[in-house]
């Protein structure tokens, strides 16, 4: 194992410490979405998987 | 009956300051993004070294996580948006370089870049239009990004493709998701610093790029 894979773990690992207190904030403070809500995120997200798949053919 | 005009006023002058950071905001980050471009290119140039990318992002990331916030409400704030994007864009060199070398890298990185400029200008424009709330993301998104990270750091030492992949592909998911939750924050008067507005939407744009370019690197050799 390089010396580049120990500090790019290492840095992932600080990232992760530094953003934990953060995500629990939002995680307890977030609103509710309702199921209407939720849908409105995931079909923009099945278009983007569609056209990863398309530039996937493309390449 | 006059009660009224005030808060007509009052939503009005809320709306014509959302106007101001949203413009604000894109003016800054496509400044921002030929900065890049150009530190890009110059580090393409320069032809440097693997460890150059690494040392970039962990620079930008500790730039943008502890001296950017301290000076976000002044204008040093912008020189400190142009040093990042300007230190990840140099990082992203010997990356462009390394996909240019292979036999269809040149394939690879335009198509990494479109698929990047249409994903995010997709879903600021559906942001936009539909003027959604997505608030309710945001303990999603941030625990679906501290879940990528410990499972790219998994990845450092188990070295399997597939997951990799899988990383990848999650990662811009998960972006996307930003984009949409950053756009809708400025929308709806949740971020007043167009700054830090810009620096968020740039590192999701950043990550969908890197991304892309690591997915169709992989499905697009045939070694």
């Amino acid at each position: 194992m390089d010396w580049m894979q120990i500090i790019s773990a290492l840095a992932l690992v600080m990232f992760i410490v530094i953003l934990f207190p953060a995500a629990l904030d939002r995680m307890r403070n977030s609103p509710k979405g309702t199921s209407s809500d939720w849908m409105g995120f995931i079909v923009p997200i099945i278009i983007i998987v569609l056209l990863v798949m398309l530039l996937i053919k493309l390449v | 009956m006059n009660q009224d005009y005030p808060t007509v006023a009052q939503r009005s002058s809320s709306a014509l300051a959302t106007n101001k950071v949203l413009r604000n905001t894109y003016m800054l980050l496509s400044l921002t993004l030929l900065f890049s471009g150009f530190t890009a290119a110059l580090s393409m140039f320069l032809n440097m070294p693997p460890m150059t990318y690494l040392i970039s992002v962990i620079g930008g990331m500790v730039i943008a996580m502890f001296v950017l916030p301290r000076f976000a409400h002044s204008t040093a704030g912008i020189g400190i948006v142009f040093l990042i994007t300007g230190l990840l864009g140099f990082g992203l060199g010997p990356v462009l370089s390394m996909y240019a070398a292979l036999p269809n890298g040149g394939n690879i990185i335009t198509l990494s870049l479109g698929g990047t400029g249409v994903i995010f200008m997709g879903l600021s424009a559906y942001a936009l239009a539909t003027r959604k709330d997505f608030s309710f993301l945001g303990g999603f998104l941030m625990v679906g990004f501290l879940l990528v990270l410990l499972a790219a750091v998994a990845n450092i030492f188990l070295a399997i493709p597939a997951m990799s992949l899988m990383i990848s592909a999650v990662v811009i998911m998960i972006m996307s998701g930003f984009i949409l939750y950053d756009t809708s924050r400025i929308i709806h008067g949740g971020e007043t610093n167009y700054v830090l507005a810009t620096i968020g939407l740039y590192m999701t744009i950043f990550n969908i790029f890197i991304s892309l370019l690591q997915i169709l690197g992989i499905m697009g050799n045939d070694d």
